[in-house]
């Protein structure tokens, strides 16, 4: 790994400005950035640590209903602290890596690294959920754009996630045998407006909406209606551990048993 | 360079590293305390588990520079006072927990944070909590019982 | 009543105190004084021409202390295989060199172009990118098929073709065999893979080469399986450094499974780089290095026909490989598919007609050579899978056919039509053993249930025999070896009575230091703490073949007990003067010599001090001191052997397979320490059931090497595996070595794939699956249930 310099700041706004310099980057769990950065993939010369923060910190009930995540919360926490107000969400928290990868790693790093393979875009798209940074709110349709990009621009901070809380949700994670990430995952949720269905690990352009689905269970909220229903393979992953029909199958089931769980 | 200090095992320690210093080359390379294994680059293997702050992290995915004025605790610091091995420890030895004994510190590290929350888990909590901690040699299936055997010890 | 030390006794591990509290002592965690380290520079193309590689503005980097590249190594000898196979026209195979850093040309993705010296890792790999490399591409071989065909491009541009060896055996059994299978009642035929695995023991390789150019000696610290043969290979046959001058030593080492016996180019590096820049030099491998430099295992493609007659006896026997070598010729990598493969064939069964057919074929991959079970787990595998096949196309229970044709109880010694003679054995009782411990009535009452919550379950069983303590150098020599394969032990009871037993055997994970004190402390009926273990370190031990093929205690404990029988007989003729008796009176029991029919004895302390103190002794007739040394070759292999089961549940939605339950019955022998050899069979199990269901090592039509960290390389993980159920009570003691031990090292790898697929496809057998390769990952599963329904 090249090396960098390590800054910790305090506040927000004082981490926007350490980020103003070129080729600084942010850090907030590591668990994605530092493996990458032993690659050297990514060389930053300046990294300019997120955990120190205490306003990106925590769980609170939100102003508009709901609850806010501060960014650099570690999946750890939130799975303890929303296992009341958003189970399906503590429980896609608790079933990411392995405890020591939940305590360290953040909601705010995962959303912003945007791996097609990873468990919180999902739970975010599919609760509609907004992403704050420190320049505005964005929302989730508008948030992931393709393979490990988003709509964050350069040096922009997110500091804090608002979940709408469905009244029933449910997240399937199905596992890449190897690393554990999701060779497909979907996250149904359920709110009085209509249904969410989210997929991730299955597309080559990341996560997505199955708005075919969400059309069935907005008309019948059960497992059946989406019985017959099936994603194409056409874009979805091909590689060793599943082919693109194999994801595609696996979405199917994955959607009827995350809506029989909810 | 930049100066951290943290307290190992209940000592207060410092030195110099490099933005880039990994916790785990800061206790294996400058505090000398080589029972923090390194068995991967991708943060998968666990070997590396230590607590800082009381919770089980893997320092091979954090830098010395971020465990600034934490608590960290290595296998070093397992024992009893006495130098008898700790309840964990011991169980691993009585129930031949390990065998090359390289997975073995981050096993007991992984095991004593799951009993710290989980005093009492079942056979299927204990290999879902191992999840992030591989091990070549045993199959596991005495380290399960040495965690159980630990957990009624305790 | 279960003993509490010595013979027989669970003892617990010594070793474990050291490795629980963090103070092992692991190549890694040896710094040398004044040390620098080394990066390697690897090729990322697995074939082409190495047109230059500039190493110019890297020597003026930051700490760099010199650089070494292909040219460096052109005068020194190659890496050398231990192991030259005879093909079927009676001609030597192709062996190419492999140099220490390549040189010409690339031949796999991994193969090292240039090694920086510098004062820290992080210089020597910054220096590392700015070395220049011109590399020419060629079209990558790395299908063995096609590797094979006309017009293939060539790995070794002097070879006549990519064809290591056609091996043939029995290679006069062939038409026989033909004739055999031609007029059979029934032939199952069967053609699957034995994927390609990757060791990964959690422990990656390190080496330290420390040169005193005051004495002229060469110390090697790295993480082998047998530092002896590290320092015969490299010193004799790659450096020209003489014995005397080189010292290996392999302290604790986390884990081999085969892949740290052999002899590394990393090794020979280090070793001249140390010289040559005039600093001890230190290189520690990457997890992601590791996958791209340790020998990998197994990778077969076989097809195999077995021939029965109408009451499902087996009649004849014909296979047809091909192995992958990889690139090079790693030590042992030509022995695997061969004499530790064809010698097996037979299994635990009387198939009266077997031939063998093995083609080795050289890739643009990563070597492959031993890895535990090492060419036995290949045999095995192919014959347990044809079996079952077998089974299901004749109506006959599995179970039922597999004893329709094991060699009797009454039939050992056995000659084997591929060459070898089983000792001892009884496959009636290791597989009644196991009937006993998995409830097979039970069985349609849990399918039964499981149908009901939506899944298929399937029960598979599996038998296994492999040849162990490897090996009579006299056999092995004739069938090619280029080393004996016999074990030294040195026994020296210090003064007080104390033991330092040296031993050639290499201990990483296998708990030698507990187990060979329980033989020597038993034999001399002192206690076990009385008895120190000494392995791993050539300057002290005199001699050794180390540990692989489940040979050190049936081996390397073989020497140790002759050595101690020695020190009994010196110390009796000892005592026997102090005791003014003559020497056929002295009776030695529980760490006392005593004269028959008097009350006369002696302690064995006293015996011990005055060896060493030698006032009142029989010096004209004996020296002082008491130290013997005795060298074991083996008289034959030992055949650990057994039956395993395994029960398991598939979704049929997903194809993800759950092992449900996986029992094993062994027969190895006599057994020292019943804990250490359950430890045994339970990791060999996770290693057999991980390649079974989740390990494949894959490459690209470009060899690139898709699977090269553990994102992609599946290892079994605590939640992949049962808790296994295990016994090894059903024994036949090996007839021909002085414990009667047969060796557990690699059982647990050997019969445990075969027995999950056979229950996988039990499980999916309704719905026409017959076979499906591993691993049984979810997705081959799943396409295989659709491909069938
Ligand atoms: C062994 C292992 C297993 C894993 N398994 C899973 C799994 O099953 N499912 C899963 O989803 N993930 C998994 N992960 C990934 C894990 O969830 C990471 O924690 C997460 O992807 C990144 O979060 P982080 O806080 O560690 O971010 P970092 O690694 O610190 O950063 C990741 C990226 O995000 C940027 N960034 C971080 N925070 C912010 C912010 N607030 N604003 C803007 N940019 C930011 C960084 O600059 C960097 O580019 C696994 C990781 C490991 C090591
Ligand atoms: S060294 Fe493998 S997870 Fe840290
Ligand atoms: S004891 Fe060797 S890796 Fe676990």
């Amino acid at each position: 790994m090249y090396d960098f310099e390590l800054v910790k700041p305090s506040s927000v706004a004082d981490a926007a400005a350490a980020l103003g310099d070129e080729d600084a980057q942010a850090l907030s769990g590591g668990q994605t950035l530092i493996p990458t950065m032993k690659q050297r993939l990514a060389m930053p010369s300046k990294l300019v640590s997120l955990a120190g923060i205490e306003e990106m910190q925590g769980v609170a009930v939100s102003a508009v209903g709901g609850i806010r995540i501060g960014a650099a919360t570690t999946h750890a926490t939130v799975a303890k602290e929303v296992a009341g107000s958003y189970p399906a969400l503590a429980a896609l928290a608790d079933g990411i890596g392995d405890p020591a990868v939940r305590n360290r790693g953040t909601i705010g790093g995962s959303l912003a690294n945007n791996d097609p393979s990873a468990c919180y875009p999902c739970g975010t798209l599919a609760s509609g959920a907004t992403i704050n940074t420190n320049k505005r709110a964005i929302a989730a349709d508008d948030f992931f754009v393709g393979l490990f990009e988003t709509a964050l621009e350069e040096g922009e901070i997110i500091t804090s996630v608002d979940f709408p809380t469905p009244s029933a949700a449910n997240y399937q994670k199905f596992d890449q045998p190897a690393s554990r990430f999701a060779l497909v995952g979907v996250m149904v949720a359920k709110f009085d407006d209509g249904v969410r269905v989210a997929v991730t690990g299955a597309s080559e352009s990341g996560v997505f909406r199955w708005s075919e689905a969400e059309a069935a269970l907005n008309g019948n909220f059960s497992a059946d209606a989406v019985a017959g229903l099936s994603v194409s393979a056409d874009g979805l992953i091909s590689d060793m551990h599943g082919s693109a029909d194999y994801r595609a199958h696996l979405v199917g089931v994955l959607t009827m048993r995350a809506v029989a769980a909810c | 360079m930049a100066q951290v200090s943290m307290t190992v095992n209940g000592k207060a320690v410092s030195g110099e590293v490099e933005g880039r210093t990994l916790l785990v080359q800061f206790l294996r390379d400058q505090l000398r305390l080589t029972g923090t294994h390194v068995g991967c680059d991708t943060g998968q293997c666990g070997a590396c588990v230590v607590h800082v702050d009381g919770e089980a992290v893997k320092a091979c995915n954090m830098f010395a520079g971020e465990a600034d004025g934490a608590e960290v605790t290595t296998i070093e610091g397992m024992a009893n006072a006495d130098g008898s091995l700790g309840t964990i420890q011991q169980a691993f030895q009585d129930h031949h927990g390990l065998q090359c004994g390289f997975c073995t510190p981050g096993m007991v590290m992984s095991a004593a944070a799951l009993l710290k929350d989980n005093p009492n888990p079942s056979e299927a909590e204990i290999r879902e909590y191992l999840e992030g901690n591989i091990c070549r040699c045993t199959g596991y299936h005495n380290i399960v019982k040495a965690i159980q055997a630990a957990s009624d010890a305790q | 009543m279960p003993k509490d030390s010595g013979i027989g006794a669970s003892s617990k591990r010594r070793e474990d105190v050291r490795f629980l509290t963090g103070k092992g002592k692991y190549t890694d965690d040896m710094n040398v004084e004044g040390q620098a380290h080394c990066y390697i520079l690897r090729s990322d193309v697995a074939h082409g021409t190495l047109d230059s590689v500039d190493t110019s503005a890297a020597a003026d980097m930051p700490g760099v202390r010199g650089i070494l590249t292909g040219e460096d190594f052109v005068e020194v000898g190659g890496l050398p295989c231990g192991w030259q196979v005879t093909d079927r026209f009676g001609e030597p195979m192709q062996e190419p060199k492999h140099p220490v850093i390549a040189h010409g040309k690339v031949r796999h993705v991994g193969d090292p172009i240039a090694v920086v010296v510098a004062d820290t890792l992080a210089e020597a790999r910054d220096a590392a990118e700015a070395i220049d490399v011109s590399i020419t591409e060629l079209s990558a071989v790395v299908d063995m098929a096609a590797a094979l065909a006309d017009g293939a491009t060539k790995v070794h541009d002097d070879l006549t073709n990519n064809l290591c060896y056609d091996w043939g055996f029995v290679e006069e059994n062939k038409d026989a065999v033909d004739e055999a299978i031609k007029g059979a009642h029934h032939v199952t035929t069967l053609e699957l893979v034995n994927n390609r695995l990757v060791a990964n023991p959690m422990e990656p390789r390190v080496a330290i080469g420390d040169y005193d150019a005051s004495t002229n000696d060469h110390t090697l610290y790295t993480t082998s399986q047998n530092p002896h043969v590290i320092r015969l290979l490299m010193g004799a046959f790659v450096l020209g450094i003489p014995e005397h001058k080189l010292r290996v030593v392999a302290p604790d080492v986390g884990g081999g499974f085969g892949s740290k016996i052999y002899h590394y180019a990393e090794e020979a590096i280090v070793t001249v780089a140390s010289k040559q820049f005039g600093c001890p030099v230190k290189w520690t491998s990457s997890r992601s290095e590791a996958f791209m430099s340790d020998a990998q295992g197994r990778d077969h493609v076989t097809k195999i026909e077995l021939a029965m007659d109408e009451n499902g006896k087996f009649l004849a026997l014909r296979t047809d490989t091909m192995a992958n070598m990889g690139a090079y010729l790693s030590t042992f990598s030509t022995c695997v598919p061969t004499w530790l493969h064809g010698t097996l064939m037979a299994g635990n069964y009387t198939t009266p007609l077997i031939y063998c057919n093995v083609k080795a074929v050289f890739t643009n991959t990563v070597p492959v050579d031993a890895y535990r079970g090492a060419g036995r787990p290949e045999a095995t595998f192919q014959l347990e899978r044809v079996i079952d096949m077998a089974a299901r196309e004749m109506g006959i229970d599995p179970i039922e056919l597999r004893m329709r044709n094991f060699v009797q109880p009454d039939q050992f010694p056995y000659q084997t039509p591929v060459a070898v003679v089983y000792d001892t054995g009884n496959y009636q009782g290791t597989m009644a053993k196991l009937l006993e411990v998995v409830d097979r009535d039970g069985f349609a009452a849990r399918k039964a249930a499981s149908a009901a919550n939506g899944k298929l379950r399937g029960f598979g069983v599996a038998s296994y025999i492999e040849a162990c303590g490897i090996a009579p150098s006299s056999l092995v020599g004739a069938l090619g070896a280029r080393a004996g394969l016999y074990e030294s032990a040195t026994v020296r009871v210090n003064a007080t009575g104390s033991i330092s037993v040296m031993t050639g055997s290499h201990s990483h994970g296998q708990g030698h230091e507990t187990t060979f004190a329980q033989v020597v402390s038993d034999m001399l009926g002192i206690e076990e703490n009385a008895v120190e273990i000494v392995h791993g370190d050539t300057a002290k031990i005199p001699f050794g073949m180390g540990t692989y093929g489940s040979r050190s205690l049936a081996v390397g404990g073989s020497a140790m007990v002759k050595a101690t029988e020695k020190i009994i007989k010196k110390a009796t003729k000892i005592a026997a003067h102090l005791m003014e008796a003559a020497e056929v009176d002295v009776e030695f029991k529980d760490g006392q010599f005593s004269v028959a029919g008097t009350d006369k004895s002696v302690a064995w302390g006293e015996v011990c001090l005055a060896a060493y103190v030698p006032h009142n002794y029989p010096l004209e007739e004996i020296e002082p001191g008491l130290e013997e040394s005795a060298f074991y070759d083996p008289a034959n292999f030992t055949y650990p052997a057994g039956a395993y089961a395994c029960e398991v549940e598939v979704d049929p939605d997903t194809g993800k397979v759950e092992i449900c339950s996986f029992a094993a019955a062994d027969d190895f022998g006599n057994v020292i320490n019943p804990m250490i050899v359950e430890g045994q069979v339970h990791g060999g199990l996770a290693q057999g059931l991980g390649q079974a269901l989740l390990e494949n090592t894959v490459y690209d039509e470009n060899g690139q090497l898709l699977t090269g960290s553990f994102m992609d390389y599946a290892m079994p993980r605590a939640d992949d595996l049962p808790s296994f159920e295990v016994d090894h009570s059903s024994l036949t003691p090996c007839t021909h070595n002085p414990l009667g031990v047969k060796g557990c090292g690699e059982a647990g790898a050997i019969g445990s794939p075969p027995a999950l697929v056979n229950a996988v496809i039990d499980a999916l057998a309704d719905k026409g699956v017959v076979h499906i390769d591993m691993p049984l990952s979810p997705s081959r599963v799943w396409a295989a249930m659709n491909q069938a329904g």
